[in-house]
């Protein structure tokens, strides 16, 4: 058994009142896509955005490929080897497609600007719009805009992808060209960790599925086994609504 | 989705509003009008006008050279100041609340009258009970003190613009920025500075404008600005009205000239 490339132990965070996270316990081995489904206010986007700590934690212990979230040097180590897409896509909105994925290349990377020129126009050929390179974010549709978000992250050459509902602002007929990018990456081996309530998605590409509730891990299986038989009473109750 | 398809719209009203012609808009014909109106009047009664204009040329140059260091340092003193309020540092947060506070509650001809009698004499003071004499022989200069006291004041105004700027800029960009590895420096410098500064051209524009026109206080400690001469020369040949008409054209012409070149770069930075 390896060492998994993400390790949580035992992690707690309060919002004030609000107990958002009561000892959470997950390791992720690399390569495996992992997708977590709940209902709203049960944590999953709380534990995706402790992995890059986004979101600091009040207990227990994280560590991602080695290194452990602690000092503010690893907390930028661990940021660069873990790319994050978002609900909100959040491009840049002065900068044109290009330029909002090489911005960080040129700025953390230390790439050359034709070196990450390149790099840009190869993620852009990967997610499907090379032909946008030059515009702005305000005149892509959503699903545009969030395949860039992908191509902006990918850049960074990350070991691991967060992705915190990334197909939640969309527009219906837009999410699957966003899903099918996510697909291809799961495919070549990309270490995923997804927040999402795309079923298709998860069969289609999980190992693990993982159900939370109330700050706590309800129940873990494949996602035919977690879809299908569901062992735990509050996992039957959501999967009825949502299903 | 949305927000994107609101300032599509935006544009393209902001497209129908504006006339043809490269930027041209109706405000050039004011300037226009007060320029013509001080032509007029120097060359059909070049006496007093033309010989007040000629006595007060020196004071126009320092009124515009005050105002634009001030002003530049003020972009600055700004920056830091509205920089330390955000900072998570309670020290460097105190202090800058702290500074815009105070500065914000007292007049600005106050603070001047400070900085020009009142702290020299303290240095003084504090000069002669050291046994120091270059600090006990000090004498201000009234313009760089001028130029201190606009700062200071205008800095602490500039800080809370900034400050409101930044926070303007939705909190998933510095998110987003520190996801991929960027700095919290980094980060405010390449994706939050930048679209702040948009937001807050206007604001800045209009303090551009106060300060010139706040500048005419610099008068009262010493400084022979274009208000100060436009005294002197009223005084000598006791004509107020020419004089201080003359005064008034002449600002106004630098105040919607000003304002001009601030809405030309607000609408070049629009379209970028």
């Amino acid at each position: 058994m390896t060492e998994p490339i993400i390790r949580i132990e035992n992690v707690t965070k309060r919002f004030g009142h609000i107990h958002a996270l009561k000892g959470v316990s997950l390791n992720i081995d690399k390569g495996e896509v992992v997708v977590i489904i709940g209902p709203s206010g049960s944590g999953k986007s709380t534990l995706l955005r402790c992995i890059n700590r986004l979101e600091e934690f009040d207990g227990g212990l994280i560590v991602v490929d080695g290194i452990p979230l602690d000092s503010a040097q690893n907390i930028n180590a661990v940021r660069t080897e873990v790319g994050m897409v978002f609900q909100s896509f959040n491009l840049f909105p002065h900068l044109s497609v290009i330029r909002n994925v090489t911005l960080a290349q040129e700025v953390v990377r230390k790439r050359k600007r034709a070196e990450s020129d390149a790099r840009a126009m190869e993620l852009l050929e990967k997610v499907g719009i090379p032909e946008k390179a030059n515009a702005f974010p305000h005149q892509l549709s959503g699903g545009q805009q969030q395949r860039v978000a992908i191509a902006r992250a990918l850049a960074m050459n990350p070991k691991i992808m967060l992705f915190d509902e990334p197909t939640s602002a969309l527009d219906p007929e837009m999410i699957q060209e966003v899903l099918d990018v996510m697909l291809s990456l799961a495919r070549e081996g990309m270490t995923m960790v997804v927040v999402s309530h795309e079923m298709g998605f998860a069969r289609a590409a999980a190992n693990r599925t993982i159900f939370m509730d109330e700050g706590l891990i309800v129940e873990e299986a494949t996602p035919d086994m977690l879809f299908n038989h569901p062992t735990q009473e509050r996992t039957k109750l959501f999967l009825s609504k949502i299903l | 989705m949305t927000e994107s398809a609101t300032s599509e719209t935006q544009r393209k009203i902001s497209e129908k509003l504006d006339i043809p012609g490269a930027g041209f808009d109706r405000w050039w014909l004011l300037v226009a009008f007060v320029v013509g109106m001080i032509l007029l009047l120097t060359l059909v009664t070049p006496d007093p006008f033309a010989r007040m204009v000629r006595f007060m040329a020196e004071g126009i140059w320092v009124t515009i050279k005050i105002t634009s260091i001030s002003f530049a340092l003020v972009v600055v003193v700004g920056l830091i100041g509205g920089l330390g309020r955000l900072s998570r540092n309670w020290l460097i947060k105190g202090m800058s609340t702290l500074y815009v506070e105070v500065i914000r509650g007292i007049p600005l001809m106050v603070q001047l009258l400070f900085w020009y009698f009142a702290f020299p004499a303290v240095i003084q003071n504090l000069g002669s009970s050291l046994n120091w004499p270059a600090l006990s022989s000090y004498r201000p200069e009234p313009e760089p003190m001028a130029i201190l006291g606009l700062t200071i004041c205008y800095g602490a105004y500039m800080s809370e613009i900034y400050r409101a700027g930044i926070q303007s800029i939705g909190k998933g960009q510095m998110e987003a920025a520190r996801s991929l590895g960027m700095t919290s420096v980094q980060s405010m410098r390449y994706v939050i500075l930048p679209q702040a500064i948009r937001v807050i051209l206007p604001p800045i524009g209009n303090e551009f404008i106060s300060l010139l026109k706040d500048s005419s206080l610099v008068s009262v400690v010493a400084v022979a600005d274009l208000t100060r001469l436009g005294r002197e020369f009223s005084g000598r040949y006791a004509i107020p009205i020419e004089t201080w008409s003359m005064v008034a054209l002449i600002y106004l012409v630098m105040t919607i000239l000003s304002a001009r070149v601030v809405n030309w770069i607000e609408h070049k930075t629009k379209l970028a």
